[in-house]
């Protein structure tokens, strides 16, 4: 089951911080677990950030991303109270979309 | 790479193909184009995923493929470009980096570990009025160099630092 | 002559060593502040507001009613007093001990299920190590301020103090081997000397954390825990007085210091 993210999205000057932190495992399919059987592959491999309706980060990733992603960036043309919108599927199917306002 | 149009041309290709199935009224029957028809609807709500994730990319094992399955392989070194991390990570399984361009236009960026099994780690697409300036965390199987690597206008440029990963202690 | 080469020699390497330790400082500490801004404790501290708020236990209720020390269900600033005498069971209970308490008394959990699973392992969440997350967030910003009067408390102080000068086990180790001088690490991780008050309250004031390299919030029960297992002693058991003692020792020489936890770590 796809956990809440953390978003963060904060109005300095003319443009907006978003700081993002997932929950994901982001198991690599390489790694072995106690019983000695490979854990399966798990990881988000899409991940695309929206501003009301249009899209200020899109994103691919790999096995090499983190347990419990994080991305931060900058852009343009955001208001206070605008809404962010973060999106990411990950191999098996599983999706999960968080929404936050812009402080 | 990430690839707009492609997307968009296998979307629209697929739409084609349902037609056929609902002029042969059986499409309920076809699991596969059940799934094709909750694809479609997801694309016309706008809710579509520009970045399209392409295994080739990310099952390249050396750099150069690597770079080649991204379509940098005629990329220059560029002081404009930035890899910005600490000299040493504590922890390979977590290691903070920031990739940045001051080359206008700047379009797309992908964070690549010289040594990892599969070197491209990640990539972004940067759309215009987002600043070409990405921070994330990326693991990494040793000590290597990583790459950022940039499309702007049609050019690629790329720029390196080296990432030492040692062995940790107890964590303070 | 080859004395003096080898003195030189010596001399040299304790240099190369010193500096290089310096420069490593420096590049931790530009490492930790890449790490800063996005630390997966918070998810613990939610799932552990969640677990303190949820109906559980034969009884089926929540821990809301726990008293940490400042009143039924009062969580902020409750931390920072800890660990603490509490009249109800006579005796200096730490957080972890007193979060066993409030399962067994108020939810009706016997003593072996509210310590089945105080670590998470792979997959599998602890239902304290959230909890602890929760509850020491709630002490954000505020000072340490253990308090050293009950005599009971005192005595915890003493006992915990002596436990940590106690060298014993197979290497004749104790934690003061490692952490009573400065500039000591393992591998590349500093140890503080918890001698000097400022780099007590530093490391103090900064766990339980996330360890980057475990990937789950760790509490101070299994800090310690682990810190005693590489004295090559045997494990302490889980929420023991003697941790409880050597916890009010550590606290007690971070008085004062700004609350800043859970962190995150190596």
């Amino acid at each position: 089951m796809a956990k809440p993210m953390r978003i963060r999205a904060k109005l300095k000057g003319d443009h907006v911080e978003a700081k993002i932190l997932i929950q994901h495992d982001m198991e690599t399919g390489l790694r072995k677990g106690s019983d000695g059987a490979k854990i399966p592959a798990h990881f988000i491999k899409t991940l695309t950030v929206k501003y009301e309706d249009k899209v200020v980060l899109d994103t691919v990733m790999g096995i090499a991303v983190s347990k419990d992603p994080f991305l931060s960036f900058k852009f343009k043309g955001g208001e206070k109270g605008g809404k962010l919108t973060v999106t990411w599927v990950d191999n098996s199917g599983d999706t999960r979309t968080d929404t936050t306002a812009v402080k | 790479m990430i690839n707009r149009n492609a997307m968009k041309d296998t979307v629209e290709n697929k739409e084609e193909v349902m037609d056929i199935n609902v002029s042969k009224r059986n499409f309920l029957r076809l699991s596969s184009a059940l799934g094709l028809a909750a694809f479609v609807g997801l694309y016309k709500s706008g809710d579509v995923f520009a970045a399209e994730w392409k295994e080739s990319e990310f099952t390249a094992d050396n750099l150069k493929a690597a770079m080649t399955s991204i379509g940098a392989e005629g990329y220059t070194m560029s002081g404009d470009v930035v890899v910005d991390s600490a000299e040493i990570a504590e922890n390979g399984a977590v290691v903070p980096v920031r990739v940045k361009s001051a080359i206008p236009n700047t379009e797309y960026m992908a964070v690549l570990v010289e040594k990892n099994p599969n070197p491209l780690a990640t990539a972004f697409n940067i759309p215009e009025g987002t600043e070409a300036n990405v921070k994330t965390r990326i693991k990494m199987g040793e000590t290597s160099n990583v790459f950022a690597v940039v499309k702007a206008d049609g050019k690629w440029f790329a720029a390196k630092k080296e990432i030492k990963v040692t062995l940790g202690g107890c964590g303070g | 002559m080859r004395l003096i080469g080898q003195a030189i020699l010596l001399a040299l390497t304790m240099q190369l060593t010193v500096s290089a330790f310096a420069d490593d400082a420096e590049d931790n500490d530009i490492y930790a502040e890449f790490l800063e801004d996005g630390n997966p404790a918070e998810f613990s501290e939610i799932n552990g507001e969640e677990l303190w708020k949820t109906k559980a236990g034969p009884n089926n209720v929540s821990l809301e009613q726990c008293d940490l020390g400042k009143g039924p269900g009062v969580v902020e600033g409750a931390y920072v007093e800890l660990p603490r005498y509490f009249s109800d069971v006579n005796k200096v209970m730490d957080l972890e001990q007193r979060l066993i308490h409030c399962r067994m008394t108020l939810q009706g959990l016997t003593q072996e299920e509210a310590t089945k699973q105080p670590f998470s392992k792979p997959g599998k969440a602890s239902d304290i190590e959230p909890l602890v997350a929760y509850i020491t967030a709630a002490s954000k910003g505020m000072k340490m301020a253990v308090k050293l009067e009950h005599p009971m408390e005192k005595e915890a102080y003493e006992i915990g103090k002596k436990l940590f000068f106690h060298r014993a086990g197979s290497h004749d180790f104790g934690c003061v081997t490692c952490h009573s001088a400065d500039n000591k690490r393992i591998r590349l991780q500093n140890l503080p000397n918890l001698l000097d008050k400022k780099q007590a309250q530093k490391v103090y004031a900064t766990w339980p954390a996330y360890r980057l390299s475990q990937g789950e919030v760790r509490s101070m029960q299994h800090r310690l825990r682990s810190c005693i297992r590489q004295q090559r002693f045997p494990n302490p058991k889980y929420a023991s007085d003697a941790i409880t003692a050597l916890t009010m020792y550590l606290a007690k020489s971070a008085d004062g210091a700004v609350y800043a936890a859970p962190a995150i770590k190596r």
